[in-house]
């Protein structure tokens, strides 16, 4: 492999790892506060045909300010996201349903109701309309890209590595130490930490555990909104049925992976990004004859973290509080 | 939420009103998602009954559905019983249809008489063996089992594409899928074993796996509530803390309730993969594992209670496959909307709805007999 392929697989690395950070960090906000979430992959969907369907939509209602749909798209995504967030807040936090059930009913809801809509919708088997180039959140390519690029060595590094992603890339990147920041520097954060260690310690000291869950559901519902709609608004340029393929639970494997901590979190979206781009790149390769078996980088992720959870290599140990729905002793 | 008194209404309130009550709150819902797509909720609700039930070919399908179901609801509960949340019920049964087209992929110089009991042992060893390790990680090191069988859905997934690409794929063929069984491991349609005896019933996937789901939920019941390791199961699911100092052994409990749950799971690739598909192919587990969940939690746990909500959802499947043909806006995916309402309203949402109806029904019948009390 030559240098410039190792450059664009970094390139491929950075935006295949892009939803799994906001969803890795999405879940982080849910699960410090106490809330386990498995229905990350539901929301990430459901947010993703609403960013796609939005923005096909209201591009022609915008006339020449057509460049705000991927805007308008966005925000739908993430209202849709929050939606579904809610609605776990409200059968777990404030109806102390089982947290498990109630992700993997949005799961299932949120599959199914894109496609069911999309179809009914758009006609064209569940997919939504192609978006233009003005309806997406395109390539932003980086001052002197062109010209420094021509440098050895660092000027691949620039022009392909840093430059050329779109804003929503750049913005997965500044959302891990923004999320480290908030959770361990500020009274939100230390809050947060607290109602998802000892629920009863926070009460008493007289702040509303509902409610704080509430809000870290809330930072949920956005990043998780943002991260669908990247898939089908930024990366891709439809809602394609099941476009999530995963990722939800995969950005759940790098968060455990990550031991709930941003930046640890953030490495392990870059590590099951690169394994997804190795696969890309595996297909249809042979090592010595034989064929690679791709699907064992689809496979790694998940065996990473069944390995890291039995506690083999080092020790991953969730939020105390994680799963049990709180009750206020009266 | 004020949870005041405790408020006293009879059993059958609680499991057979209030699931009712859930399942028309999520009908509800889903007549407004139809509303959304302009279509007309009552219309769309007459085609599902009628493709579910109108027609005795409609009822075979929906019986073939609801062996699934069944095995899958089955699944889920009896690991619920020992207060273990097994959402593997997909790889599980995907590894057990796996072990179903091994034994019969390599083992079909032999008569069907001997290949069956041999299939039926394939399926639940290897959907076992798929519990098997979540379970001995949870037991023995710690890690959380919702967490790790939600991982080993994901590796069985990618475990069968590469087997059936890569190993089991029949020669020459693009679809990765093995090549089909021999004739006379065929597992024989229910219709084709009524003919001989006289009763004459629609062509349909129904085979002989029902009977065995039937008899499944029998043992399950036997199991769980008439032997000692059943008691074993519900102490440890009840209190962890009492079972110990009752000398039961949480681990191994842990153990043996996912092996067996993982095995039940398994079963479900007799039907798939003997009785229907006939060949190893990808994804026909389709989604029963996790509905197994809803089954389980609308049936309570408990056999009887599993059928009747492995028939509603078998009826769903069915009846939701025959609305397109008249109403093309509608398609399958809304049967998965459904599916996701009633696990939503019956499971998430299950103490919004109780104290609501178990308040009025004691608001409505019960003060009655309250003057008696008063001096």
């Amino acid at each position: 492999m030559s240098y410039f392929e190792i450059i664009l697989m970094l390139d491929a690395t950075l935006r295949l790892a892009t939803p799994l950070i906001f969803a890795a960090l999405a879940g982080l906000y849910a699960e410090r506060s106490g809330v386990f979430d498995i229905g990350l992959e539901g929301k990430m969907l459901g947010s993703a045909f609403a960013a796609a369907a939005v923005a096909a939509v209201v591009y022609p209602h915008l006339g020449g300010a057509g460049w705000l749909s991927p805007w308008v798209g966005l925000l739908a995504g993430i209202l849709v996201s929050v939606a579904l967030s809610m609605l776990h807040g409200f059968a777990c936090i404030t109806h102390r349903g089982n947290q498990i059930v109630s992700g993997v009913a949005i799961n299932i809801l949120a599959g199914g109701l894109a496609i069911a809509l999309g179809r009914a919708w758009f006609a064209r088997g569940g997919q939504t309309d192609q978006l233009g180039n003005e309806q997406r959140f395109t390539a932003i390519t980086w001052p002197g890209a062109e010209t420094i690029g021509d440098i050895p060595v660092i000027g691949p590094i620039y022009a392909e590595l840093i430059s050329g992603h779109n804003l929503l890339v750049y913005l997965a990147i500044l959302a891990v130490p923004l999320t480290a920041f908030v959770v361990y520097r500020t009274r939100f954060g230390l809050r947060l930490r607290a109602v998802g260690e000892n629920p009863a310690a926070v009460d008493t000291a007289g702040i509303s555990v509902p409610w704080m869950r509430y809000k870290a559901l809330i930072v949920t519902g956005v990043l998780c909104g943002i991260s669908g709609s990247y898939l089908s608004i930024a990366h891709g340029a439809s809602f394609v049925p099941n476009m999530s393929a995963g990722k939800g639970f995969i950005a759940l494997a790098a968060l455990i992976f990550g031991k709930w901590r941003p930046f640890p979190a953030f490495f392990a979206c870059l590590l099951f990004g690169f394994l997804e781009a190795l696969e890309q790149r595996m297909q249809g390769a042979t090592i010595g004859g034989l064929a690679v078996p791709v699907q064992l980088f689809q496979a790694m992720p998940y065996i990473f973290t069944v390995i890291l959870l039995a506690g083999f290599i080092g020790r991953a140990v969730a939020p105390r509080a994680g799963g049990i729905p709180y009750v206020k002793e009266r | 939420m004020a949870t005041a008194e405790p408020v006293r209404a009879p059993a059958w309130v609680r499991v057979g009103l209030v699931p009712l009550v859930n399942l028309l709150l999520a009908f509800i819902v889903t007549g407004l998602v139809v509303l959304a797509v302009g279509e007309n909720p009552f219309e769309v609700l007459r085609l599902l009954v009628r493709g579910a039930f109108g027609y005795p070919e409609a009822i075979g399908y929906t019986l073939y559905y609801t062996t699934n179901f069944i095995f899958t609801g089955l699944a889920v509960a009896v690991a619920i019983h020992a207060g273990l949340f097994n959402i593997g019920g997909e790889g599980q049964a995907y590894i057990g249809g796996l072990g179903v087209g091994l034994v019969c992929l390599y083992l079909d110089f032999l008569p069907f008489i001997v290949v069956l009991p041999l299939a039926i042992i394939a399926a639940a060893l290897f959907g076992a063996a798929w519990a098997f390790i979540p379970a001995l990680l949870q037991a023995k090191r710690g890690s959380h089992i919702v967490i790790t069988t939600i991982m080993f859905n994901f590796i069985a997934a990618a475990l069968m594409v590469f087997l059936l690409g890569k190993v089991l794929i029949k020669p020459g063929q693009m679809s990765p899928e093995s090549r089909q069984f021999a004739d006379h491991l065929f597992l024989p349609k229910i219709h084709e074993v009524l003919e001989p005896v006289g009763i004459s019933i629609g062509r349909s996937p129904l085979n002989l796996s029902f009977i065995w789901a039937l008899v499944c939920c029998v043992l399950v019941y036997l199991f769980i509530w008439r032997t000692r390791w059943g008691y074993e199961f519900r102490t440890v699911g009840q209190n962890e803390r009492a079972a110990v100092y009752g000398g039961i052994s949480p681990s191994r409990v842990t153990i043996w309730a996912m092996v067996i749950s993982g095995a039940l799971a398994g079963f479900m690739g007799i039907n798939e993969i003997m009785g229907v598909n006939h060949r190893l192919l990808l994804n026909f587990t389709a989604g029963y594992g996790f509905v197994g969940i809803a089954v389980a939690l609308m049936g309570r746990n408990h056999p009887v209670g599993i059928v009747l909500a492995a028939l509603l959802f078998g009826a769903l499947t069915q009846g939701v496959a025959e609305v397109p043909f008249d109403i093309p806006a509608i398609d399958r995916e809304m049967q998965q909307v459904i599916q996701g309402l009633i696990i939503l309203f019956a499971g998430a949402l299950e103490y919004m709805v109780r104290p609501h109806v178990e308040r009025a029904y004691v608001a409505l019948f019960r003060p009655r007999r309250q003057p008696v009390a008063a001096e």
